[in-house]
């Protein structure tokens, strides 16, 4: 039963300050210390949120958003790996790709969108480019470092018990790269968000980013707010997921051990 | 006759400009077991690992013969080298497929029986230079070469090593090198004991005491201090005695 209890405390911990700043924040807004045409509070947050659900906008924007996301997050990851692998396998590749793809890793790459805007207009390309831009680098960079930092050691081995090269990269290069890799995965997935919430906010006639571009103009400050905590609420899940996928992978790594038998 | 005899001749092995080995010859028979010792940087390591392939020679040949076919070559390092995201069981078959069974039977030999599904982090020192031992015996190996694989490991457990090896060996007998930087150890397990000093063979006896072996036999004790005081040169002692 004490066990129980410790578990449950444990599930229960994290979500004590979230929800008693809310009780706080609502308290405050009912007595009147913080006005509403500041900052509104979570009941006018919630009601605008149903209003929005009844009309099927919030639904939609948030699909939006987490396609947009999902999309332009797997092309520009999956490339910085591709890359990242070729560059950290072969000195060939290093010589050729690097350079460059350090050279366009050093704009920041919000700078393009006025350039984007001309170039697509306002569909989906440009936000889809940038977050792929965005993902590229944290993913690419560390993949690279992963690689390379392989211990020559275990290459060794593997060469000594009779692995080919592509049993020695599956086997060994891929395994040993791959905790700095999730790194990245988990690093270039806050950029993949954040440049969302720009490329939305800029050029866009849906998704959350848009939703706040409106509310701004209709000066519905709930709605902002709303929006902000979407956001939040997003950025957690998806650090969640890829925290799950890290422990499964990562099983073996003695950071990530879980209590067992020794 | 089991296992491979090696041979080396006149090889030369240099590091840039530094000359690690100058002009070695060895004759190791089959099934014997030889071990190397010396002061740190004397060559030995460098002897071991030429004589498994991980180098080339600067100068001279190595030849290893087995009656028929081709000889199969296994080096256990100081470190385990086990690969961390495997399994004990998959560190085993690295390289081969198929062999899970093979793999369950030696690593029953070494006392890693229901170990096997365990990643390496749970392992203690001694356990994971088992697996590394498992790992190599599940080649059969003509040729086993070992740079110093217990000399991590605490006494109690260096000692189980030094029994599981020489029971492994005793059941299927095969050609080893075993370099290692404790005398006793070379004079518990060996046939025959090579002292390398400034990259050439110093001394190369055959010490043919009967098995097992006792760490208190007078014998053993006083070939110990022999060569303790054959490694010792005058530089090596404080104050210049």
């Amino acid at each position: 039963m004490r066990a129980g209890g410790a578990v449950g405390l444990r599930i229960l911990l994290p979500w004590v300050l979230p929800f008693g700043l809310l009780a706080v924040w609502q308290m405050l807004s009912v007595t009147g210390t913080v006005p509403a045409a500041i900052v509104p509070a979570p009941s006018d947050i919630w009601h605008a949120a149903r209003e929005l659900i009844d009309r099927g906008e919030l639904q939609h924007d948030i699909f939006v958003s987490l396609r947009r996301v999902a999309v332009g997050f797997g092309i520009g990851a999956s490339a910085g790996l591709l890359l990242g692998v070729f560059v950290g396998l072969f000195e060939l590749a290093r010589e050729l790709l690097d350079r460059s793809l350090q050279m366009i890793r050093t704009i920041p790459h919000l700078a393009l969108v006025p350039l984007m805007i001309l170039w697509f207009g306002i569909g989906e390309e440009p936000r889809l480019i940038l977050v792929a831009m965005g993902s590229l680098f944290p993913v690419y960079i560390n993949t690279v470092g992963g690689i390379r930092n392989v211990d020559p050691k275990l290459i060794e081995l593997g060469r000594s018990y009779g692995l080919g090269r592509i049993a020695l990269i599956w086997s060994i290069v891929v395994p040993a790269a791959l905790q700095p890799i999730l790194v990245g995965i988990r690093y270039a997935l806050g950029v993949a968000w954040l440049t969302l919430v720009v490329g939305e906010t800029i050029a866009s006639r849906d998704g959350v980013g848009y939703l706040v571009q409106n509310a701004r103009e209709l000066l519905r400050i709930d709605i902002i707010v709303l929006a902000i905590i979407l956001y939040s609420i997003a950025g957690w899940l998806s650090d969640l997921v890829t925290r799950l996928i890290e422990h499964r992978l990562l099983r073996w790594h003695p950071n990530y051990v879980t209590q067992g038998k020794s | 006759m089991s296992g491979a005899a090696l041979s080396l001749r006149s090889v030369k092995k240099s590091f840039g400009g530094r000359t690690v080995l100058r002009a070695v010859d060895l004759d190791v028979a089959a099934s014997e077991f030889v071990s190397i010792i010396g002061p740190s940087g004397a060559g030995k390591s460098t002897l071991l690992r030429l004589a498994a392939g991980l180098e080339t020679p600067s100068a001279g040949r190595i030849e290893l013969r087995t009656t028929g076919h081709k000889a199969d070559v296994r080096m256990m390092f100081q470190e385990d080298r086990l690969l961390p995201w495997r399994t004990v069981l998959g560190n085993v078959v690295l390289g081969l497929s198929g062999r899970d069974r093979d793999a369950r039977a030696i690593l029953r030999a070494v006392g890693l029986e229901g170990r096997e599904s365990e990643f390496p982090v749970g392992l203690s020192g001694g356990q994971r230079q088992r697996v590394a031992l498992a790992r190599a015996l599940i080649h059969e190996p003509d040729l086993l070469l070992l740079d110093e694989p217990f000399g991590a490991l605490d006494a109690i457990t260096r000692a189980a090593m030094q029994l599981l090896l020489e029971r492994l060996l005793a059941a299927r007998p095969r050609t080893v090198v075993l370099v290692t930087h404790d005398v006793e150890e070379a004079l518990l397990l060996s046939d025959r004991v090579l002292l390398i000093k400034e990259g050439g063979i110093a001394r190369d006896f055959i010490f043919d005491r009967p098995r097992p072996r006792h760490r208190g036999d007078p014998a053993l004790a006083a070939l110990k201090e022999e060569l303790l005081d054959g490694l010792l040169t005058a530089e090596d002692l404080p104050g210049g005695v």
